[in-house]
């Protein structure tokens, strides 16, 4: 079913609204991502972009009082719907985390966790999904030497490409990257951006950032949230160059946020 | 001028502070330090191996062999019930049900359970296992009334090792597509094994010095339990009926120093095995 054309829709949102309790956190969202593509969510802290990117994966069950309204689908299926098995859809929508956050085992059993909960057993099949995936990873030249080494004591940088590496290993169609950079320096911060650029060959990513230069230089489209809604969503281009709302304007400017 | 004289008052007083708290310190170590050299002093005369791996029929009436099985039989099926037990329960509470009046109620029975005095779980042993269940004064009464005791601690301790697992672990697991019993099972428990450690040594701790509660269900017998049915006596019992009944205080004392070495190999032995699970993780987590 999956990539019958090109440009079709990979994540679509419609009329989605979300309340934590009785906060509303989002706002009647409307999105749609394409395949193969990068979307940036910008915007203030709170405004609801981590929210809606944890929707995607229902994340969000995991918070109490939330409530969920309206439709997302991932590729072509509505992942609120009763039938919808959250375990499959968290295979096919992979997460990584603001903060690095490796399980506290090897470098090897990190790779090989997401295989192994699906799984799989056999060493020499285990062997090549996490050499492949450190190498797509742009990590298996750095650690191919360390594969028995626990993760915890590589550096931050090596530690988040570790993490993608392991969303890697389960082959999922989507990506959601919350603020993947924040906690990163600038040389590690740009290894993950070029990582990204080689990743939406194949993948649909979706990443939250509060780096408006980051947002420019890594997605094809960008999305400005605020209050919970969305403001304006189009190409990144135009986004920053010629955004249509005012609200927009001040804020790629940096008049607020 | 006011400043300086302030100033050196303040040095003093950091200084002095500094002196008691180190002496207060060194006071704990000193106490422990002294009341291992007492009971090393008195316990050497009757210490020797016919002692350790003697038999109370022998001549000398001494050998505690006997107790010192009897209390390792006991901590290893008390543990054997309480343990996984204890875990699941602070599993089941912590990783899946919500917060809210249930959780409440079964933590704060906990709690209560474990501030209860243990000679009632004795009282509630002989009576409930011992004449309504018919297990008498047995292995299987004492194991029984054990595992209740340390339940509570193994459940609260357990708990809050599952606490200091951080968020973004579970997260992680969750995000890849595991279950939640993977996520327990192969992150979440690997992490917590410290904190769950150190709940097994307090736990163990309780039952190899639990006299009273065990004279109600355990029994008194002086010879090795050899099946659940049969009575026993633990090497705490065996002390306290040394000295109490002034049949030998030498003896007594060289029981209490046999207990105390059991204690300090169970919790080196606990902190090896804590640290090793530590190695693997590579970074110290939980404590």
């Amino acid at each position: 079913m999956a990539g019958e054309t090109g440009s079709r829709s990979m994540v679509r949102a419609e009329g989605l609204n979300l309340y934590y309790d009785k906060l509303h956190a989002l706002k009647d969202v409307d999105m749609e991502v394409p395949k193969n593509s990068v979307l940036s969510l910008i915007g203030p802290s709170g405004c609801g972009k981590s929210t809606f990117l944890r929707t995607i994966n229902r994340m969000n069950d995991l918070i109490p009082g939330v409530r969920v309204q309206g439709k997302v689908e991932v590729d072509g299926s509505d992942i609120y719907d009763p039938s919808c098995d959250v375990i499959d859809l968290r295979r096919k929508v992979g997460m990584v985390f603001q903060k690095p956050n490796p399980f506290p085992m090897s470098v090897y059993d990190n790779v090989a966790y997401g295989p192994r909960v699906h799984g799989i057993k056999d060493r020499a099949e285990l062997d090549s999904i996490v050499e492949k995936s450190l190498k797509d990873a742009a990590l298996w030249d750095e650690i191919k030497d360390r594969l028995k080494k626990p993760a915890l004591g590589i550096s931050g940088g090596q530690q988040q490409r570790l993490c993608i590496a392991r969303t890697l290993a389960v082959e999922p169609d989507v990506i959601l990257m919350d603020e993947p950079t924040s906690a990163l320096d600038p040389i590690s911060t740009g290894k993950i951006e070029e990582l990204i650029d080689e990743l939406k060959k194949r993948y649909t990513i979706i990443i939250v950032t509060h780096n408006m230069q980051q947002a420019g230089r890594i997605s094809d489209r960008t999305a400005f949230f605020l209050l919970g809604q969305v403001i304006e969503e189009g190409p990144t281009y135009d986004i920053f160059h010629r955004p249509a709302d005012k609200r927009t304007e001040d804020y790629i400017t940096g008049r607020f946020g | 001028m006011m400043k300086s004289v302030k100033k050196h008052d303040r040095k003093r007083d950091e200084r002095f502070a500094f002196a008691v708290i180190k002496a207060l310190s060194l006071t704990t170590a000193l106490v422990l330090l002294l009341i291992i050299g007492y009971i090393t002093w008195n316990a050497i005369p009757a210490l020797n191996w016919q002692f350790v791996a003697g038999t109370p029929g022998d001549p000398l009436n001494t050998g505690i062999w006997p107790m010192a099985v009897n209390t390792l039989l006991l901590v290893v099926l008390t543990l054997a019930i309480a343990l996984p037990l204890g875990i699941l329960a602070a599993v089941y509470l912590k990783e899946y049900v919500r917060e809210g009046p249930f959780v409440s109620v079964v933590r704060s029975a906990t709690e209560n359970l474990a501030g209860m005095p243990s000679i009632i779980f004795g009282l509630f042993g002989l009576v409930f296992f011992g004449k309504m269940l018919g297990l008498g004064w047995s292995l299987a009464n004492g194991t029984l009334t054990a595992s209740i005791i340390i339940l509570p601690t193994i459940m609260r301790t357990t708990e809050e090792a599952l606490k200091s697992v951080p968020q973004s672990y579970r997260e992680g697991s969750l995000a890849l597509g595991a279950t939640r019993w993977q996520t327990v099972k192969k992150v979440v428990l690997v992490s917590a094994f410290p904190g769950i450690m150190s709940g097994l040594m307090l736990a163990i701790g309780r039952v190899v010095g639990e006299t009273a509660a065990l004279m109600f269900t355990l029994g008194s017998s002086d010879r090795v339990a050899t099946s659940l049915m049969d009575s026993g006596r633990t090497l705490a019992m065996h002390l306290y009926m040394l000295a109490h009944e002034g049949l030998s205080v030498e003896g007594a004392f060289a029981t209490a120093f046999v207990l105390v070495v059991v204690v300090l190999a169970v919790n080196v032995t606990a902190e090896m095995l804590a640290n090793r699970a530590l190695g693997r993780g590579g970074r110290q987590i939980g404590r």
